[in-house]
């Protein structure tokens, strides 16, 4: 494998991650906007609060990595994305900000109609930021995106078909993330009734999910021959792993197996997000491909270094985070049974 | 030189380079709270612990709550700059993201770091040990200063690029290294990070300050404005020394944004230092000179031969009056802090006390605003003194701008939405300073009230 190809894996792994952690945080702000009246909603709005308090800025922080890994590694496919995008990107950017301030701000203040505005700023942010992350990926894997400065439609490089599918499927996934991993939280916490709601929640964003990515497999065929014939060719052992895995987590949540699901559940989803890669991959935009948008050999060689020594820091540090919080959480729930 | 020259009119950079430094500049007064607060808290908590007064321990966790918000904004708009990295100067990072972007990499890991301790650190609160805790907060204060060093040292690259070679507008050999360690690196990220302390230390001061004018002058708030003051005032000497190294290398590097910073048309031997003054007419009129000023401090000769702008063409030569205000503005802060720090160290050296007298608590209440103040002014002399040039002699700003239809729309929404911002940062943090107990802080995770929910 080549260096480049292995960065651009780095990248992809990143994607990933941000997919199903950070999606999962936006897919919490989903279930907060639809969790009812500040009095029926509070139980949930803690548990949504608690569940992403300490992780969130962490979890926010792998987009970053992609950005900066991207144009490092690839300066022409992250300035060409950039430049043709520019209007999804500001508004995700924006929709960043109003989602991560009025989640700290909601925190911070104590009146009810203080933590309704922000809380209705934050929920109502952390929807429409995947839409526009999931139109923009539309925009890219359908070829709308060509390479050099701004030279793609500013318009229907992101308002097209395929785009509009990736946006809803986007929102769908990342609530289906979150209401699975809601669902082991409560239950871990000792709350057998927010549970089973959000055990009902993820069947009904599962089944969303199956019934959005059908629709969307369609419009791709009908939109963007193209990556429908790379999906279909090489990445159709992934889509199939995909989809086994999807329909083993609705099983799961039948049966209650809420670890197991968590499994299936982020399965599915990497399984999705590496076929559009595997697919797509060497050319990264019609006519760039891999090795002309490259940086220079020694700028990928020190970004790998830079990026090992990186994660050797990281991933300890992150699996730290993540054992204090879940330890924390099951010691609660021995205390309260 | 990139070959896509002047896709832009002049006229249209005018929105990006303006959202790009209100984005910036708004930014980094929370990334200066980021860089200094950690330390200032961990210092706090770890005198708690050795003396078990109270005191102590309630305001490293009032700050550390403070510093949890903060942080959480301070990421977002940080997010958004590197948006913007793309959005706006698509040319510059098409060109040479390959050069610049090694620092921007490893900030993105080093400020990954800093978000999981941070999150460690004030979910931990109550969890680990003490010992343990303290320690948790260590690799916060470390990944925030390398952040900083990172982060400028991309800027230094701007203005110092070296680490590559470029024939007919390819770039050849490209030598990440060399280019992040540049001869700006230096002075410029050293300045940065004091200034971040600085900065840190004057604005929490003067927020017990204020509350000691209104009457509260227990030990709480004594001690409130006594440590950040103290650390800040011993911090401010230094500054001066580095900003003096760092202007020394604007001297022998960017002789137009020198000639800018001291409104120098005619270079000459045995230049005079300026103070104040509007330039029009290609002279600085109405400054108060000091003969043979510049000469010395720029060369340490003060007959030195200081270049003027009329060597520069015309097209390349910095604004004179946003450089040479916001330089004197920089300079005249920093000597007005230093001042309140020898009158808060005399008084402490003679008495053992703060100065007695109220208008000592008064500077103090403003030395936050005008540590700020300083910190920008410093970044306006060292962006608007580079120009027209986005990279220093080789890609012009208006070469380096996406040339999309349409992106100065992006300056009035982002507007909006700072200003919205601005307003909801005040506010909270006012009434995080007024309730108890302190609200907790968004990384927390109040399992007391969620276990009674």
């Amino acid at each position: 494998m080549s260096l480049a190809t292995a960065l651009l894996a780095l990248i992809w792994l990143s994607v990933t991650a941000y997919a199903l952690l950070g999606g999962a945080d936006f897919g919490a702000g989903f279930w907060d906007l639809i969790a009812g009246n500040p009095d029926r909603g509070h139980e949930r709005r803690t548990l949504i609060e608690h569940s992403i308090g300490p992780v969130w800025e962490a979890n926010h922080v792998w987009l970053i990595f992609v950005l900066v890994l991207m144009w490092t590694s690839f300066p022409a496919l992250f300035a060409a994305i950039a430049s043709t995008l520019y209007i999804p990107l500001t508004l995700v950017a924006i929709g960043i900000i109003a989602r991560g301030s009025a989640f700290a701000f909601r925190k911070a203040v104590t009146e009810t109609w203080q933590r309704r505005l922000f809380g209705a700023a934050f929920a109502f942010s952390s929807v429409i930021t995947p839409f526009f992350l999931g139109a923009l990926a539309g925009g890219i894997a359908s070829g709308r995106v060509p390479p050099g400065l701004a030279n793609g439609d500013i318009i229907t490089s992101w308002v097209n078909p395929t785009s509009l599918a990736c946006g809803v499927l986007a929102i769908a996934v990342c609530a289906y993330l979150s209401a699975i991993y809601l669902t082991a939280d409560a239950r871990r916490g000792g709350h057998g009734e927010l549970a089973e709601y959000y055990r009902r929640q993820g069947l009904l964003s599962g089944i969303t999910v199956g019934v959005v990515a059908v629709a969307a497999i369609a419009v791709v065929h009908a939109d963007a021959r193209q990556i429908y014939r790379e999906l279909l060719d090489g990445g159709l052992p992934l889509v199939i792993v995909s989809i086994v895995a999807g329909l083993t987590s609705l099983l799961l949540l039948t049966r209650r197996d809420y670890i197991a699901v968590r499994v299936t559940a982020a399965l599915a989803v990497t399984a999705m997000l590496w076929a559009w890669g595997v697919g797509q991959y060497p050319e990264l935009l019609p006519g760039l491909s891999l090795d002309q948008a490259a940086a220079a050999h020694a700028t990928l060689q020190a970004t790998a270094i830079a990026s090992l020594v990186g994660l050797l820091f990281v991933v300890p540090s992150l699996a730290w985070l993540f054992v204090l919080f879940q330890r924390d959480q099951s010691r609660a729930a021995r205390r309260d049974s | 030189m990139v070959s896509h020259v002047s896709i832009a009119a002049a006229g249209s950079i005018i929105a990006p380079r303006s959202q790009m430094g209100f984005s910036l500049g708004w930014h980094i007064i929370l990334a200066c709270l980021g860089v200094g607060m950690p330390g200032l808290t961990l210092f706090l908590e770890w005198r708690g612990q050795r003396t078990g007064d109270v005191h102590y321990r309630l305001l490293a966790r009032r700050w550390a709550r403070t510093l949890g918000v903060l942080f959480a904004v301070g990421a977002v708009s940080g997010t958004i700059l590197s948006f913007e990295m793309g959005l706006l100067w698509s040319g510059l990072m098409e060109h040479y993201g390959s050069v610049i972007g090694l620092p921007f990499a490893i900030e993105g890991f080093a400020f990954f770091v800093e978000a999981i301790f941070l999150g460690i650190y004030l979910y931990g609160w109550d969890r680990l040990t003490p010992r343990v805790h303290l320690l948790s907060g260590i690799p916060i204060f470390l990944a925030g200063v390398l952040s900083a060093f990172f982060v400028v040292c991309a800027n230094s690259w701007m203005n110092s690029p070296q680490g590559f070679t470029e024939r007919n507008g390819k770039l050849t050999s490209v030598s990440p290294w060399s280019a992040m360690f540049n001869k700006a690196t230096w002075p410029e990220t050293t300045h940065m990070i004091l200034a971040a302390f600085m900065v840190t230390g004057f604005l929490i001061a003067s927020v017990y300050a204020v509350a000691m004018l209104r009457g509260h002058r227990d030990r709480y708030h004594r001690l409130g404005m006594l440590v950040p003051l103290s650390f800040a005032c011993a911090v401010t000497p230094i500054q001066i020394v580095v900003g003096d190294w760092a202007a020394r290398y604007v001297a022998d590097d960017q002789p137009a944004k020198l000639a800018a910073m001291e409104g120098l048309f005619r270079g000459r031997h045995g230049a005079p230092e300026s103070l104040g003054g509007i330039y029009y007419d290609n002279a600085l009129h109405g400054a108060i000179r000091i003969p043979d000023g510049l000469s010395l401090l720029a060369r340490l000769d003060p007959r030195a031969y200081v270049a003027g702008l009329h060597e520069i063409p015309v097209d390349q030569r910095p604004p004179v009056n946003i450089v040479h205000l916001a330089f004197d503005s920089m300079v005249g802060v920093g000597f007005a802090l230093l001042a309140l720090g020898a009158w808060f160290g005399w008084a402490w050296w003679r008495h053992h006390d703060l100065p007695a007298s109220a208008w000592f608590l008064r500077a103090v209440a403003v030395s936050g605003v005008a540590a700020v103040v300083a910190m920008e002014a410093g970044w306006i002399t060292t962006e608007v003194g580079r120009q027209p040039w986005i990279v220093y002699r080789l890609l012009r700003v208006d070469q380096a701008v996406n040339p999309a239809t349409g992106i100065g729309w992006g300056l009035p929404l982002l507007l909006i939405v700072y200003a919205v911002l601005t307003v909801a940062i005040v506010y909270v943090l006012r009434h995080m300073v007024r309730s108890r107990p302190v609200p907790a802080a968004p990384q927390e995770s109040d399992l007391a009230d969620y276990e009674v929910g």
